[in-house]
């Protein structure tokens, strides 16, 4: 049957405050976390009646325990939306969230859903990389890949190998830079309306509240130099220029455009296009690049058209392979404006929606901006970029 | 300080400063945690007081934004940890508990900082009173049980709940928190606290600390203003007098802790604060060494623990499984047994009776009770759906052939059920257990001819079945652990409080009332009338007087319990010509809440009228010397069974201690048996 395809919207974002594997939400279950996002969105958004939500797409990397059973079901059942609302979970590891995102998308896009939430949990102190997984012996045997592909931190040391441009010092000095963004935001008051404030427990000091990420520090380039590199001897990758362990959540609510202006929902976003990409399992922080060419080539626009990037600070070398691929300079003011997930914390499946909820600010401060891309890289070789529209654009005058 | 507790588990009161969005100054949120998971839940004994008082000074001292306390997940705190009252000796450490709960609470209610209750759980006495020391309150729609139960046993809201609950909410909503609620075994629901205005704000439990932060950062910011309605004073006098003539006729004056709660809230319309709460101490300090008080504890720990881990029980382990229950009989005690069985156990359970017209009506009752819950919202459509499908019924017993439990609730005639058994044994396994629900005839000799005699058991409920938590089992002299074993499980899982019995006559509450009646019954013989026996009670506040207990039990199966116990007892256990008329007459005792006056002409003659005090006297030493025999014979382990029995079967009160209690206080066991039920501390004052 004929049909039209439907503009999809991004209506609003939020994450948990994003804290340290082991830190402040170690008493604190990882399905709670998506809850409380998925309530702060609905308390949020009180004009959005909580049976019109057609799905919950939940991604989480490690599906067990508090982050198993169907978690996008259970989450909606556990958050208080009505047992006729379904969901499910979804993994893509780093893109989890990104690709929840782009399945309701497509779902709304075709007219299956009006609308729908879609987010991502990873509490990396409860559920460690490499829980439980079971690599196929073949891996090794016929040689498929690397077995360094397996390990995130010794594709970036490839990376590094295979891009000399990229030296120690300029990795360094982009670590430095997203804590100097993120500490600026938080001083300016940009980051914390995107936060949930979530009640944390433990025995010995009773109830708390988290309210900002546990993750950002002060440093220094000296102090930076010094930090061991855990993936290789001599190496180039430290914790000062990758994410760390981090546990969070993050929740978005899409629409279809029609149904967002009809129920009075706001418009942060318009999605344009998106693409995924594999590359080399080895070099997998290389995977932002073909998927952002293949989202571009989808939307018919060229890198010149994009006016703010929101990119996934995995680790710095791959951020900055972006950016040499397309002559950005390391510190344009157009890429992640209030730092990153070096800063920030990277909970493996919840980023990608912190990415969107960041660009959808950004957005309304910056109506002479049309276009912007969120992307990232993913384990075993992929890429994920999501184009998306400003609506608060005014026109073709900068 | 002067009182101790050696065994207190201490709740701790744990600091941390928090920031919360909105508020440029931290907030100190006390936890309040003992340190264990919900089973045992956060209480206030000395130390734990001490706590709270350092953890209020050290978040007075940090200068927050606010002060808010809560509790650990799913308790808040359940109020005074009333298992060190026994170490309580002296009035003087009596008075000093009170002094110390004012003292430490007080702090929250004089404080410059804001002060938060975040009543995240159960909030019950000395619990619900800390919340009500601060300055707002917000409760949690997961916080199931919120109270002021203190007069249940025996005591008084004694850390100012009886001086600020009404000031709070006004006299009606106090008088039914702290008086009517504790005496119908009531709690109050999250939304009820919320609209009776207990709690300022309700939110809900899934993210009840965050909104309850966020909205106490509101008010003291000044975005969020509460609005409480004024307490009406006009209509407190007639509110409180209204309560106590609901009391004294339902207590006749008895319970000591309902009087003095109410001359609290009398009190609390006028006086100051400070005279209101040295009033409550004092009368806590009464109350605390006042036998009543006393009893009210045992019985109540009777009811929470030993009734929970029965005595003399063979090992769990030894339990078989039950996956399908026969009842023989469909009439109306066999089809609330099969109502009870299908929902606790949610196995088959089908019913057998003489004719097809007597099964069909009744599953029909079954069902039509399940149909009933169902629609009352107490049974979910899916296990309604499921029950229907459980219970069925046949003319034919071999349908028990695959019953592991086979009750029979028949017409109390041992020919008839030894005649049942011998036919069941050639169709059930020989491990099925054979129940019967007989409340007087001896299980031994039900199961003399039986070729497995050891797998049949008493199991005795109290009507209505699907209200009174009691259930008596008894062994009979061949029964074997196993079966005892099972008959504990399946008790536990219809959620029955069960009590081991031996096999004798009447077992425990039958006989125990039965010995009553009958010391009733002798009096109106001798020529006492009615109305004068059945006032004679009134000063015990037992439940009912003897004529509604003996209407409700009704006259016919009293007689025939009263045969029994004749028969097995015959000096004393009287055969009364005036029950037997009445019997026969087949009349309604009350009328209108009244002895009916035709029932009053059937008890005329005898020669020698008792007053009211010895009707009462003569009844008490006859409980005192069957209850003595009793032991004796080793019808249960010890006396706190009988007290555990009469409570939680014939409903005595707690401020009895359920009977021997009060025996041993009034010192009518001493007098009769020359020695007490209980040693002195057990149920009464230490020595």
């Amino acid at each position: 049957m004929p049909r039209e395809v439907r503009e999809v919207v991004f209506v609003d974002g939020v994450r948990t405050p994003f804290g340290k594997a082991g830190g402040m939400y170690a008493e604190t279950r990882a399905d709670d976390l998506v809850i409380r996002c998925i309530r702060e969105l609905m308390r949020r958004n009180p004009q959005l009646p909580p049976e019109r939500v057609d799905e919950v797409a939940i991604a989480a990397t490690t599906q067990i325990g508090d982050q198993g059973l169907t978690i996008g079901r259970t989450a909606a059942l556990l958050a208080g939306l009505p047992k006729t609302v379904p969901g499910y979970a979804i993994d893509r590891m780093c893109a989890g969230a990104m690709t929840a995102v782009t399945n309701v998308a497509g779902g709304i896009a075709m007219g299956a859903y009006d609308i729908a939430i879609a987010g991502g949990v990873e509490h990396m102190g409860r559920h460690p990389m490499g829980e439980g997984v079971d690599p196929n012996p073949r891996i090794l045997a016929e040689k498929l890949v690397d077995p360094s592909a397996l390990v995130m931190g010794a594709t970036a040391e490839n990376l590094h190998d295979r891009l000399p441009d990229i030296t120690k010092e300029r990795v360094d000095r982009y670590g430095l830079n997203s804590q100097l963004k993120t500490a600026k935001a938080y001083a300016d008051g940009k980051l914390q309306g995107d936060l949930v404030p979530v009640a944390l427990r433990d025995a010995e000091q009773g109830w708390g509240l988290a309210t900002v990420d546990e993750a950002p520090r002060e440093t220094s380039l000296e102090k930076l130099a010094t930090l061991k590199t855990p993936f290789r001897p001599h190496g180039r990758v430290t914790a000062g220029n990758a994410a760390g362990l981090n546990d969070g959540a993050t929740a978005a609510l899409l629409a279809d455009e029609a149904t967002a202006r009809e129920l009075g929902l706001p418009v942060a976003m318009r999605m344009v296009s998106f693409g995924y990409v594999g590359v080399e399992p080895e070099i997998m922080g290389y995977g932002p690049i073909p998927s952002t060419e293949k989202a571009l080539k989808k939307a018919g626009l060229t890198i010149d058209d994009i006016g703010l990037f929101e990119l996934n600070e995995a680790f710095a070398v791959q951020v900055l392979a972006f950016l040499d691929h397309y002559g950005i300079a390391e510190d344009d003011p157009r890429v992640n404006p209030w730092g990153g997930a070096i800063a920030i914390g990277h909970p493996l499946a919840s980023s990608g929606v912190r990415l969107m909820t960041q660009l959808a600010r950004h957005f309304a401060e910056h109506p002479e901006v049309r276009y912007g891309l969120t992307a990232m890289c993913i384990g075993i070789g992929m890429g994920g970029t999501v184009i998306w529209e400003n609506p608060n654009w005014k026109g073709a005058d900068k | 300080m002067t009182i101790e507790h050696p065994n207190e588990v201490v709740t701790k009161a744990i600091v941390r400063l928090v920031a919360v969005p909105g508020l440029d100054r931290q907030a100190a949120l006390i936890t309040l945690d003992n340190g264990f998971d919900y089973k045992k839940p956060n209480s206030f004994g000395p130390a734990g007081l001490a706590s709270l008082d350092a953890a209020i000074t050290e978040a007075t001292a940090a200068e927050p934004a606010f002060i808010a306390i809560t509790g650990k997940p799913y308790i808040f705190c359940v109020g005074a940890d009333i298992t060190g009252i026994p170490f309580l000796t002296s009035r003087e450490q009596a008075l000093e508990l009170g002094e110390l709960g004012h003292r430490v609470f007080v702090r929250l209610k004089n404080s410059t900082i804001p002060t938060f209750a975040f009543i995240n759980g159960a909030a019950l006495g000395g619990g619900l009173e800390v919340a009500l020391h601060c300055h707002y309150r917000t409760v949690s729609t997961g916080a199931t049980a919120l109270g002021l139960p203190e007069v249940a046993i025996g005591l008084v809201p004694g850390w100012g709940g009886s001086q600020l609950l009404p000031n709070l909410i006004g006299a009606p909503g106090a008088a039914q928190v702290i008086l009517q609620n504790p005496l119908t075994q009531k709690v109050l629901r999250p939304k009820q606290a919320r609209e009776l205005g207990v709690a300022d704000e309700i939110f809900e439990a899934a993210d009840f600390l965050e909104s309850s932060l966020l909205w106490a950062a509101g008010v003291v910011g000044g975005k969020t203003t509460v609005e409480r309605p004024e307490v009406d004073k006009d209509m407190w006098d007639g509110v409180l007098f209204f309560a106590k003539q609901q009391l004294d006729e339902k207590l006749h004056g008895a319970v000591p802790s309902a009087n003095k709660a109410l001359e609290l809230l009398a009190l609390a319309k006028e006086a100051t604060f400070e005279d209101g709460t040295a009033a409550e101490t004092e009368a806590l300090a009464d109350l605390i060494m006042g036998d009543e008080s006393r009893a009210s504890l045992y019985a109540f720990d009777l009811v929470q623990r030993r009734a929970k881990r029965p005595v003399g029980v063979p090992d769990k382990a030894l339990a078989r499984k039950v996956t399908k229950v026969g009842i023989i009989g469909a009439g109306l005690m066999a089809s609330q047994l099969a109502l009870l069985f299908a929902r606790r156990l949610q196995v088959p359970v089908v019913l057998t009776d003489l004719d097809q017209a007597r099964v069909d009506k009744g599953v029909g009752y079954v069902l039509g009770q399940i149909d009933k819950l169902a629609s009352r919202g107490r049974l979910d459509e899916g296990t309604a759906a499921k029950l229907r499908g459980l219970v069925s019924g046949s003319v034919d017993k071999s349908v028990f052939a695959d019953a592991d439990f086979v009750i029979e609730a028949v017409f109390e005639n041992l020919d008839l059920k030894k005649q049942i058994w011998a036919e069941l044994e050639k169709i059930v396994s020989p491990e099925a257990i054979l129940a019967t629900n007989t409340s007087s005839l001896s299980v031994t000799e039900m199961a003399a001819d039986l070729e497995h005699p050891e797998r049949v058991v008493g199991f005795h409920f109290f009507n209505p079945v699907a209200v009174l938590p009691l259930l008596e089992i008894i062994k009979g002299e061949r029964t074997d652990d196993a079966t005892v074993a099972t008959a504990f499980a399946v008790g536990k899982e219809l959620k029955k409080s069960s009590v081991l019995v031996k096999d004798a006559p009447a077992f425990v509450v039958n006989r125990v009332l039965t010995r009553f009646t009958s010391e009733v019954f002798k009096a109106v013989d001798a020529g006492t009338p009615l109305d004068v026996v059945d006032t004679a009670f009134d000063p015990l506040g037992l439940p009912m007087r003897p004529i509604a207990l003996l209407q409700l039990v009704g006259p016919a199966v009293a007689h025939h319990v009263g045969e029994t116990l004749h028969a097995a007892f015959p000096d004393r256990f009287a055969d009364s010509p005036t029950l037997k008329k009445i019997v026969d007459a087949g009349l309604p005792l009350l009328v209108d809440d009244e002895i009916n006056p035709e029932v009053v002409k059937l008890a005329t003659g005898g020669s020698a009228p008792l007053t009211t005090d010895e009707v009462r006297g003569k009844a008490l030493e006859a409980l005192a010397e069957e209850i003595r025999l009793m032991l004796d014979e080793g019808v249960v382990a010890e006396a706190q069974d009988i007290d555990l029995c009469m409570v939680l079967g014939a409903g005595w009160p707690m401020h009895l201690g359920g009977v021997t209690p009060y025996l041993d206080r009034s010192g009518i066991s001493e007098k009769v048996t020359g020695k007490r039920f209980l040693p002195k501390g057990v149920g009464s004052l230490p020595a």
